[in-house]
This record gives structure tokens, C-alpha cells and sequence, in this order.
């Protein structure tokens, strides 16, 4: 009975769970903060089970569609709509089921992490009210097939986002980095809300394969495509709109950062969804490729060679993330720009998008560890500085261990997860431009360099007298590390496995449009 | 058994030929260590170190921090960096103008033609 009504609803209810969770929380939190801590570890530990026991329905059934308010939930275009689905429907299929399990295991583990590291602070409520928020905005983007249902995510994301980057107030700092986030995100967003104007405007419909059917690609469809590519360019942190990034990963608490990845990621999933799905091979996909391109390359060198100077250990990393979305961009750009040519397309443009793809899922794994053990090290001596850390490897030596991991995965360093990804974007990129492909390699040269410093910095050397009495994290925070650090030698040691069971899959559903299309409109 | 084998269109990569080399890796490090001096002692006069008579600095004094590495690197690119590193104003009226004037570039690029 309960087993067929979560099997029935489930796309809704990894949205609907954290949301009413959400709600709820400040509620339960006034009993005690045992009962805080159990409803919110209960809540993400739900909507994981939900969100993998959908991509099983996903990989076994195909695509699953939800349609809001209908006599049956599959009932996409009512008899008397006019041939329109009027109502607001989400989509599930493998690349929205793959985005759903990773960011519903990297909520699980943050918010264990989250237990122990910020115990200590005060109106933990608000703040896991906010997490959970978070955590049901990026559900929702990357199940959605509704235009304005995805603005309403988008918004979600980015208030819950600014309320969470201010919650360490660090004299005034943090809030000022959540008012430049809002800022950036609103103008976003409203670029987004024009686009999606333009759009019903001239078509009369928000369904995502309603609009994929009737699009023609006219001049202010030209100028609503342009919108949708900045406004989430933006919200993903592609070069040259990158500059909110490090202002805000650098100051929010180290498991809000890891969260605000997922959401980053998020934002390029829709990036993807949008011009593959909805767009498709009606726009001039060979300039809007190497426009993904030129952002992907910008934003892998810019990226990197703004980390190596920083001290800022939060902030070095956060411009690493911009370098790895730029690998994400390229691939995602080069499997665009051979979109219309099949022979080029099946040679090395879906193995480009699937190493973009894949990386997606690898980078929202190690930038999160990443992210958790800097909190983690900051969490015991207190500075970001990476001048003032030195020899920590003798008392913190797990979270030596998982740094070290990241590292090597963000690296590329075989054989961690990283490297697999890279070594699709790598391989077949050289096809389609090797110039392309050398200027990644040397992104992960320097990748790998300036995380030498890094490492160098917080664990090497002689222990110092100021740290000799720096014990090891919590436990919870291992765990949570953990988790992240396991996913990441498992997907490094079964890249075949991940790639046919998640990438592969995730890939050909973004350029079988037609199926997304006979999928929701039945066949027409 | 699961495959560990990823095919790239173009060749393919075995994670387990990588984790044989980690292992006989890890063996060598182990014979090394193994045959070391025996007679080591934590916590003793053995484990001072030895600079030409002169006493110990203290350990901040030695330890080499993030800002000392990689100056040869910044010093060759500092004509780079000198243009790069001020465009990161932190100013939020910039960085929305960054991001208008690529709207504008995109729509040239994509309207036009």
C-alpha cells in the first residue's frame, strides 16, 4: 500500500519531502535539538532512499512523468486542452534521475557533516529550514518540465542559497557576499523570467516538449536563448561571470559551499536540458557550441590560474570549481557544436557529452570532500589562512587522507573518478579540436600544482606549537567525509559501470529529443 | 564481476593495472622502510636534527608557507596576473557589467547572422 503510493509518487515526493520538512523543522526544533537533528537526518535520509528508488524506476521503466493534479499521473495532455499540456508536469528521465541521486547523497552526507560542525552556532533552526529548502529547489530543477515551475526552483535556490552564504555573519563579510549572490542571482533570474516571457509570449505554453515542438528559432527566440545561456551560465559560475563564486564559497560555512556546488550544478544540468531538449537542432547549434566552448575554456584557465595565488584555503578551491565547470562546458560544447552531423556526433561528440555529464556527477562528489575537509580544518584551528596552517598531517590524519583524495580526483590523477571523466573530454575533444584538448591537460597540470601548495600548506612540515593540541574531526564528520571520499574510489575503479548504468543513458536522453517529446505529447 | 574496463571511443583505460602499480608501489616503500635502522627511537636526541652545530629555529621559523611557493611561477607570469588579478574588483556594479557586456557580445554573435 505504501510501497505503491511512494513507487507512484515519487517524483513528487523528493521535492514535496524536503519542502514540507522544510516547514516543519522550526516547528520540531522547539522539543529539543535531538529532535531537530533526528527530523532533519530523517528528512535527507528519506528523500535519498526516494530519489535512488526513482532512477531504478527510470533505468528499468524509462522516462517517468508526473503530472500535477491530473486524474491519472500520466494523463499529459487533458481531452479538453486543446491539444496543450496545461498542467504542470515533471519529467524524470536517466539525466534528471542520475542529477537527483547525487545531489540527494551529497545532501545526506552534508547534512551528517553539518551535525557536528555546526552544533555550536546559534538558530540552527532557520539554518537546516534553509538547507532543506535548498535541497527541494535543486530537486525541483532537475525534475521539472515546466518553464516557470523551473524560474520558481531557480528562485528558491538563490534566496535559500543567500540566506545560508550570510548565516556565519564574520563581521558583515559573509552577509555582503550573500548580497552580491542575491544581486547576480536575482539579474539572473530576471534574464531568465524574460526569456520565459518571449517564450509563452509567441508560443502560448511553458511545457518544456510543448515549446521543443513548436520552436522555430525566429529572432526573439534567438534573444530568449541568449538569456536562458547567461542567466544560468551565471548561476553555474562560468568565466566572465564567475566573480560572485569565491565571494561566496570562501564565506559560507564549509557545508553550505559544498551544497551551493550542487546547486551550481544544477543550474548547468538546465543549462543542458534547455538547449539540447528544448531547442535542440533547431538552433545554430555550431555557434552556440563554441559558445559553451569559449565559456568552458575561459573558465578552465582563468579558473586555475586565479587558484594558485589565493591563501584563502575556501576560496582556492572555489576557483578550482570554476576551472571544472569549464571541462563541463566543453565537453557538454563540443557534443553541441557536431549536434547536426551524425557521423561526428556517434565518432566523438556523445563521448565528449558523456565525459561532460560524467563529470558533472564526479565534480559535485570531490568539490563537496574538498570543501568539507577544508571546513573541517577550519573547524578545529580556526583560519582560512593558508600562511598560518602547517603540519596538521601529524593530528588530522583521516582528513589528510580525504583531502589527499580530492586532490587526486579534481587532479585527474588516476585512478580516482576525476580522471575517468577527464580522460573522455580529453580523448575525444582531440578529435574535434586538439588544441581544445591540450589546453585541458595543462588546466590539470595546474590543477594538480596548485593543490601541491595546499596540501603542502596544511599538512607538511614540523608540527607547530600553536596547533599541538588540534585533535582529529568529529566522527560525524569523517563519516560524512567518507562517504563522499568511498563514492569517489568506487566511481574511479567502475567508470564503465557508472558510465552504462547513469552517463551513457543521461547522454542519449539529451539527444533523443523525440523520445522527450513522444514522451509528454504521446507520439505527436 | 563487474567490468573495470572504460572504453573512450578512441582507446580504453583499466583502473586495475593503476592499482597493481599502487600496490607493488606500496611493497617497495614497505622493504625500504623495513630495512631502515633499527635502532630508531621516538621522542629521543636521535630524532634533533643536525644543522652544522647551530641550535634549532623554531618550527614557524621552518615552516614554508603557501605565500613562499610557486614565486618563480607568478614572477614569470606577473604580466598575466597584473592584468587578470585587478578585473576581480569585488564590486557588485561590476560584476553585473561583465555580465551584461557578454549578453551583448551573445546576441551580436547569434542574432546577427
Amino acid at each position: 500500500m505504501i510501497t505503491d503510493f511512494v513507487i507512484k509518487n515519487a517524483p513528487i515526493l523528493v521535492v514535496a519531502i524536503p519542502l514540507i520538512g522544510a516547514f516543519l523543522c522550526p516547528l520540531v526544533a522547539r522539543i529539543s535539538p535531538m529532535w531537530r537533528k533526528t527530523w532533519v537526518l530523517g528528512v535527507v535520509t528519506v528523500t535519498s532512499l526516494i530519489a535512488i528508488l526513482l532512477a531504478s524506476i527510470v533505468l528499468t521503466q524509462g522516462t517517468v512523468i508526473y503530472v500535477f493534479g491530473a486524474s491519472t499521473s500520466n494523463l499529459t495532455v487533458p481531452i479538453d486542452s486543446g491539444g496543450i499540456p496545461i498542467r504542470i508536469i515533471f519529467t524524470v528521465d536517466a539525466m534528471s534521475a542520475a542529477m537527483e541521486v547525487i545531489m540527494a547523497m551529497i545532501g545526506f552526507s552534508v547534512i551528517l557533516y553539518s551535525m557536528s560542525a555546526d552544533q555550536e552556532r546559534s538558530s540552527l533552526e532557520q539554518y537546516y529550514t534553509l538547507f532543506l529548502l535548498l535541497i527541494c529547489s535543486v530537486m525541483g530543477m532537475v525534475t521539472t518540465g515546466d518553464l516557470f515551475n523551473f524560474f520558481v526552483f531557480l528562485e528558491i535556490s538563490s534566496m535559500a542559497s543567500a540566506g545560508l552564504v550570510a548565516y556565519r555573519v564574520e563581521k558583515g563579510r559573509a552577509i555582503e557576499a550573500a548580497i552580491k549572490y542575491f544581486i547576480v542571482s536575482t539579474i539572473a533570474a530576471i534574464f531568465f523570467l524574460f526569456a520565459i516571457a518571449i517564450l509563452y509570449g509567441q508560443y502560448n505554453a511553458l511545457n518544456i516538449a510543448m515549446l521543443a515542438q513548436r520552436l522555430q528559432f525566429t529572432l526573439i527566440d534567438k534573444i530568449a536563448l541568449i538569456l536562458i545561456v547567461m542567466a544560468l551560465s551565471t548561476k553555474c559560475g562560468a568565466v566572465p561571470m564567475h566573480f560572485w563564486t569565491p565571494d561566496a564559497y570562501s564565506l559560507a560555512p564549509s557545508s553550505v559551499t559544498a551544497m551551493l556546488v550542487v546547486v551550481s550544478l544544477a543550474s548547468l544540468y538546465a543549462l543542458f536540458r534547455f538547449v539540447f531538449t528544448m531547442y535542440g537542432l533547431t538552433l545554430s547549434y555550431v555557434t552556440i557550441g563554441w559558445v559553451l566552448i569559449t565559456l568552458g575554456v575561459l573558465s578552465m584557465v582563468i579558473g586555475v590560474t586565479m587558484a594558485i595565488p589565493q591563501k584563502d584555503v575556501q576560496r582556492l578551491i572555489a576557483y578550482q570549481g570554476i576551472s571544472q565547470i569549464g571541462y563541463m562546458l566543453l565537453g557538454m560544447g563540443v557534443g553541441l557544436a557536431v549536434l547536426g552531423n551524425p557521423a561526428q556526433l556517434s565518432s566523438f561528440g556523445i563521448i565528449a557529452m558523456e565525459g561532460g555529464i560524467f563529470h558533472i556527477i564526479n565534480h559535485a562528489i570531490y568539490e563537496g570532500l574538498l570543501f568539507l575537509t577544508a571546513g573541517s580544518i577550519i573547524y578545529r584551528i580556526g583560519t582560512r589562512d593558508l600562511d598560518k596552517m602547517g603540519g596538521l598531517g601529524h593530528s588530522m590524519k583521516y582528513t589528510m587522507i580525504f583531502f589527499m583524495i580530492g586532490v587526486l580526483a579534481i587532479a585527474g590523477v588516476p585512478p580516482f573518478n576525476g580522471f575517468a571523466s577527464k580522460l573522455l573530454i580529453y580523448e575525444s575533444v582531440y578529435l574535434f579540436n586538439p588544441v581544445l584538448a591540450i589546453i585541458a591537460l595543462v588546466v590539470s597540470i595546474l590543477t594538480l600544482a596548485s593543490f601541491v601548495k595546499v596540501f603542502h600548506s596544511i599538512f607538511m612540515g614540523p608540527r607547530l606549537l600553536e596547533y599541538a593540541g588540534v585533535r582529529e574531526a568529529p566522527l560525524p564528520m569523517l563519516i560524512g567525509m567518507g562517504i563522499l571520499a568511498v563514492l569517489i574510489v568506487v566511481f574511479g575503479f567502475f567508470p564503465q559501470v557508472v558510465v552504462n548504468t547513469i552517463v551513457a543513458p543521461a547522454a542519449q536522453a539529451l539527444v533523443n529529443q523525440g523520445g522527450y517529446l513522444s514522451v509528454i505529447l504521446g507520439g505527436r | 564481476m563487474p567490468d573495470f574496463t572504460l572504453f573512450t571511443g578512441s582507446g580504453f583505460w583499466n583502473p586495475i593495472f593503476w592499482f597493481v602499480s599502487i600496490i607493488v608501489a606500496l611493497i617497495l616503500i614497505y622493504i625500504i622502510y623495513a630495512s631502515g635502522e633499527k635502532g630508531y627511537k621516538r621522542g629521543t636526541e636521535q630524532v634533533k636534527p643536525f644543522i652544522s652545530g647551530n641550535p634549532e629555529p623554531a618550527k614557524r621559523g621552518v615552516q614554508i608557507s603557501a605565500g613562499n611557493l610557486y614565486w618563480g611561477y607568478m614572477d614569470s607570469l606577473r604580466v598575466y596576473y597584473r592584468n587578470l588579478i585587478p578585473l576581480h574588483t569585488g564590486i557588485i556594479t561590476d560584476y553585473l557589467l561583465w555580465m551584461f557586456c557578454v549578453t551583448a557580445i551573445l546576441l551580436i554573435l547569434v542574432v546577427i547572422p
